[in-house]
């Protein structure tokens, strides 16, 4: 069955008011078209998770559609701050912003948890932390066969999980190469899953090559087509990571002026990510990836 | 003065402290820069393991961030990030890892989270990332800083990622192994004592005294009785680092003396 549609009937039927919503990818495969469509189909009062809030999810904070934020790492990675998200935590601007805060590796013991129907799952960190103090989240198991006590941090159940991806074919069965992150666990752990593609495939193509399956059409609600719809963060094979950008965005974003006018001219002022990429204009082609093919295997037998 | 800038020295010091087979866990900027000059120097059978999953990296261009895709091609394996830290990480493979802060205190501990209360923040910093998990996992900790009475007070305002906690056996009580053992600045190196466990200097930059560290710390820290002077990078490490490592001068130019 085919679960192809727009990126805009995509989020307006899967992502609601007040959902548990996360949008993945460590570096690579960041879902901004998605993001970006959140914003401007106003969305209100979310819970965003991910490991790296990074540039979209300091977008939605400023765009006034995030209540809470659940984290491990907030910053613009390599270059400072993300100033919204310090501005909604330190001063409230443009709301307040709650937060729940973990480590990497706890947020990834979160996702496989939910993801395996498991309660929590334990971890040899923490001991020492003060994160422990402030998170009322964390708590102690005793090993029942062994004289350990561990830390434990509970599964994480996201209403709605968007995954951007190389390839996928009409029902959603989803290849990834490159960076993975924790996006299979995220979308294991989620009621709904949407997918976002660079590419999609007959389903001939994904079966030529089953090892690079890492999401079954089985949990996926929605397969959206969207070159280009990770930018300014990279695909592998694809296009690179667009650096430039995610120096431009500290200045950008330190006036809640200069990041509104931002909004407005990207995000609220453009239908959506087909216009994005016309109007950054030949730049982007100087982001393209190489080729650098792997050698072919067999899957014979 | 000679002709090499203090985070060229920074990067010559933390190579130094890599073995050859080290597998070590490699963050952005000076971390990266070691690593990579150690692979160049002394140990070609580095392992780099980036928490973004990249395995055994050999990075043509300089990864600007820990997901760079020059990570990718090339290595020996692309994990999920489950992997890195329960596989790698917590299963004891990691030997080194390197960590910055925003505060690093007289025995070891670091603060990324938090200036002022965590309620109510002075400055709100970036958090944990996976420092936490690689300050209580990882074998062997370098870590790097500035050296100011603001960056290394007596006592962090929040201890995100442990070191020694208050002294002594706290570590080990707490069934931790490992630690930090080298903290380097811009002024000079310290390791930790083994009974205290506290900061002691031990070797400080070339033109700076003992007196130009006590006045830019927040306590009287301890000095090594053979307190020495940092060895100064080699011209074949200034030549790697400035010709195959960082030549844009994207980490490094800006501080050049």
């Amino acid at each position: 069955m085919s679960k192809v549609m727009t990126m805009k009937e995509a989020v307006a039927r899967f992502v609601r008011d007040g959902d548990l919503v996360v949008m993945e990818g460590f570096t690579h495969l960041i879902p901004f078209a998605a993001g970006h469509e959140i914003i401007r189909q106003r969305k209100k009062n979310l819970t965003l998770a991910r490991l790296t809030p990074d540039l979209i999810y300091d977008q939605l904070i400023a765009a006034g559609c995030v209540a809470k934020m659940i984290f491990s790492w907030a910053g613009n990675p390599g270059v400072g701050p993300l100033h919204a998200f310090r501005r909604a935590v330190e001063q409230g601007i443009p709301q307040p912003l709650a937060i729940e805060e973990y480590t990497h590796f706890g947020m990834v013991q979160r996702f496989s948890a939910g993801a395996a129907n498991l309660p929590f799952l334990p971890t040899r960190n923490y001991p020492g932390t003060d994160l422990t103090k402030v998170n009322p989240a964390f708590k102690t198991i005793r090993s029942p066969y062994t004289d350990e006590e561990l830390w434990c941090v509970p599964a994480i159940r996201p209403d709605v999980t968007v995954v951007h991806a190389q390839r996928a074919d009409a029902d959603g069965n989803t290849q990834v190469w490159g960076l993975y992150g924790v996006q299979k666990e995220a979308a294991f752990a989620s009621r709904r899953v949407i997918i976002t593609v660079e590419e999609v495939v007959e389903s001939s193509v994904i079966r030529s090559d089953p090892n690079r399956t890492i999401i079954p059409g089985a949990i996926v609600s929605a397969v959206v087509h969207e070159p280009f719809g990770a930018h300014p963060s990279f695909v592998q094979g694809a296009y690179d990571r667009d650096n430039d950008f995610y120096v431009k965005w500290d200045a950008i974003s330190r006036d809640p002026g200069g990041l509104q006018g931002y909004l407005d001219e990207w995000v609220h002022g453009l239908p959506g990510r087909k216009a994005y990429i016309e109007k950054m204009g030949p730049r982007f082609e100087g982001l393209r990836a190489d080729r650098q093919m792997c050698a072919p295997v067999n899957y014979g037998f | 003065m000679a002709d090499y800038t203090t985070s060229e020295l920074m990067v010559s010091r933390a190579a130094k402290e890599l073995k050859n087979g080290d597998v070590v866990f490699v963050g952005i900027g000076v971390p990266s820069l070691a690593v990579n000059l150690a692979y160049r120097m002394h140990a070609p059978e580095i392992c780099m393991i980036y928490e973004s999953g990249a395995v055994g990296c050999v990075p043509t261009r300089l990864p600007i961030s820990i997901g760079d895709p020059c990570l990718v091609t090339g290595s020996l394996a692309v994990v999920p990030m489950y992997d890195v830290f329960n596989l790698y990480l917590q299963n004891g493979l990691i030997d080194v890892g390197f960590l910055g802060g925003a505060q690093v205190d007289r025995f070891g501990n670091i603060n990324s989270t938090v200036i002022g209360a965590y309620g109510k923040p002075k400055v709100r910093l970036p958090g944990s990332g996976g420092a936490c998990e690689i300050a209580t996992l990882a074998k062997r900790v370098v870590i790097t800083i500035a050296n100011s009475k603001r960056t290394l007070p007596e006592k962090v305002d929040f201890i995100t990622s442990p070191g020694y906690l208050r002294g002594g056996r706290e570590r080990e009580r707490l069934g931790l192994k490992g630690g930090p053992e080298l903290v380097i600045t811009d002024m000079g190196v310290y390791r930790f004592d083994d009974e205290t466990r506290e900061m002691v200097l031990v070797s400080v930059h070339p033109g700076l005294t003992e007196r130009t560290i006590q006045e830019n710390i927040g306590w009287k820290v301890k000095v090594a009785k053979d307190l020495s002077e940092t060895p100064p990078p080699s011209p074949e490490e200034i030549r790697i680092i400035r010709t195959e490592l960082d030549p844009r001068g994207i980490f490094l130019r800006s501080k050049a003396s």
